[in-house]
């Protein structure tokens, strides 16, 4: 058998009286009374944010400064509680990056209805949103709190490209135009 | 007519009431802070104050500390909306607080607390002062019957039935636990009866709770029983009824219920101290180092205070540690265990004092 059954000793005179257990009681809250606080002292100390946190969702920019979203609209489509709200647009010819085509002319996400599940970082295939840190906004208005695209890139700021898709398709255009 | 003494009368009234008022104010946050500290909390200690807050250091640590806390505490339940549900019945609504708050403020009335050149400092010392006390004591709990009852809901009345029914039952153990060290205080066919400054004096060799511990006991059992205060806190008992006979009240009503507890714990603990620390007797064996005129005075507040605050600590220091009781368990103790074991004492300790008279003296 892989329990063992213990045998209840019936209470002696002063275990009865609750008093002895009192007094252990007592010792155990003033010896906790000046242990370390475990308290954090939350907007002067910030917690630790784990890897792989979700927080607010933003776009980001490549290090090169190119906005990265190519308005393909998957995260709008993905996005579960209908948060992002995307506008596309185009990109004009004489641009840098003319060969990407396509770039959002609009590109809202209402962080009131954002429920931060991370889908829209896990569908778009440009690596162009991810969820940040931040997880406490706030603000007076319904309004305010749809954030528009350059608020989303403001806090986003730039990510490493570990890719570099359009900067290598680019690349690869000019190569072959040379070789004619 | 001279009024003199009427006015210096009413200016130790008001001197007296206001000390105690505040001891109360800050031995809510000292409740806060003891309970932050017992659970690895910091408590309050965002309170700032606008010109002592900002003095470099001292400020800084005042505000740690809470120091400023029960000042928003006060500004805030005065200046709070103050809903009066459409269901309660409105005289017994109003009139309850009241019945909680003047017993409480009364009973500070015969608490010596200090002694000058023999005489007590006490607003007024009676003969029979702790029998005022008691039965001024006990008229707190119409303010909880009254409340529980006006409220017209559920969660109150249960509270102000189960506060009334702890009270009443509490008193008897607590009236019987006193009487030994009566007994004890006065010698055979001394006139000074029920005095508190006597029981006092009486004590300057030998503290009473030495040589009577479990009187000690059951008056401070009975005493966090009279004092609604964990491990008895029925009537209140926030986790099963909700703020049980105050749940109805807001703003300052909800103030003078939560000033009239915390002044309760307060005079409580004085009443402990006097009868079993000692009072402002200096240690067990050791006489009283207090010189004579205002200095002895104030020394010996001074430490009768500290004493006090000792007692208050152990009030929250108990509260954080004990659970509460259930309304069955309460009722056996008190019934079934302390009056008993009181009477016992009280009958134990009168033959005991017969025999003592008869053989030695």
């Amino acid at each position: 058998m892989a329990f063992k059954i213990l045998e209840r000793k019936p209470l002696n005179w002063a275990e009865r009286t609750y008093l002895p257990q009192i007094i252990t009681g007592l010792k155990i809250t003033l010896w906790n009374l000046f242990q370390k606080k475990v308290t954090l002292e939350y907007p002067d100390v910030r917690p630790v944010i784990p890897e792989g946190y979700r927080g607010i969702p933003t776009l980001v920019k490549d290090p090169k400064g190119r906005e990265k979203c190519v308005s393909c609209q998957l995260c709008e489509f993905v996005c579960p509680p209908k948060a992002i709200r995307i506008q596309p647009g185009e990109i004009p010819e004489d641009a840098d990056y003319a060969h990407v085509e396509k770039a959002p002319k609009q590109f809202d996400i209402d962080m009131l209805r954002c429920i931060y599940c991370g889908f829209c970082q896990e569908v778009c295939p440009e690596e162009a949103i991810f969820l940040q840190n931040d997880f406490s906004l706030s603000g007076y208005s319904r309004e305010e709190m749809v954030f528009p695209k350059a608020k989303l890139y403001e806090m986003g700021g730039t990510f490493p490209d570990q890719h570099n898709k359009w900067g290598k398709k680019q690349q690869a255009a000019e190569e072959a135009k040379a070789h004619g | 007519m001279n009024y003199l003494p009427v006015l210096i009368a009413l200016i130790k009234a008001v001197l007296m009431v206001a000390v105690v008022v505040v001891i109360a104010a800050y031995a809510v946050l000292a409740e806060r802070k003891i309970a932050g500290w017992i659970q690895g909390r910091y408590g309050p200690n965002r309170t700032a104050f606008p010109v002592i807050g900002y003095i470099p250091i001292l400020g800084k640590m005042l505000t740690r500390l809470g120091v400023f806390q029960p000042v928003a505490d006060g500004l805030k339940f005065i200046f709070k909306e103050d809903p009066i549900p459409g269901h309660v019945n409105l005289v017994y609504y109003f009139l309850a607080p009241c019945v909680a708050f003047i017993p409480a403020m009364t009973t500070m009335a015969v608490l010596p607390f200090g002694e000058m050149d023999g005489q007590p400092l006490v607003l007024a010392n009676l003969d029979i002062g702790m029998l005022f006390l008691l039965a001024v004591s006990s008229l707190g709990v119409y303010g909880i019957i009254l409340a529980g009852w006006s409220a017209n809901s559920k969660y109150p009345f249960l509270g102000g039935i189960r506060g009334s029914a702890q009270m009443i039952s509490y008193e008897l153990a607590m009236g019987l636990s006193i009487l030994p060290a009566f007994l004890w205080a006065n010698a055979p066919g001394s006139e000074t009866g029920m005095s508190l400054f006597n029981v006092v004096q009486s004590q300057d060799q030998l503290w009473m709770v030495i040589w009577q511990p479990l009187s000690a006991l059951i008056f401070l059992v009975a005493l966090f029983a009279e004092t609604n205060r964990l491990p008895f806190d029925m009537p209140e008992a926030e986790t099963e009824l909700v703020a049980g006979y105050n749940t109805e009240y807001g703003s300052m009503k909800f103030g003078l219920f939560f000033v009239a507890e915390y002044t309760h714990i307060v005079i409580g603990s004085g009443v402990l101290t006097v009868l079993f620390l000692g009072g402002w007797n200096f240690f067990p064996g050791l006489p009283s180092p207090w010189p004579g005129g205002w200095v002895g005075g104030v020394l010996s507040t001074l430490w009768f205070l500290l004493k006090v605050f000792t007692v208050v600590f152990f009030f929250m220091w108990i509260r954080w540690t004990l659970p509460r009781f259930r309304y069955d368990q309460v009722m056996r103790l008190g019934w079934t265990v302390l009056l008993p074991l009181a009477l016992a004492n009280l009958v134990l300790n009168a033959i005991f004092i017969a025999l003592f008279d008869n053989w030695f003296v």
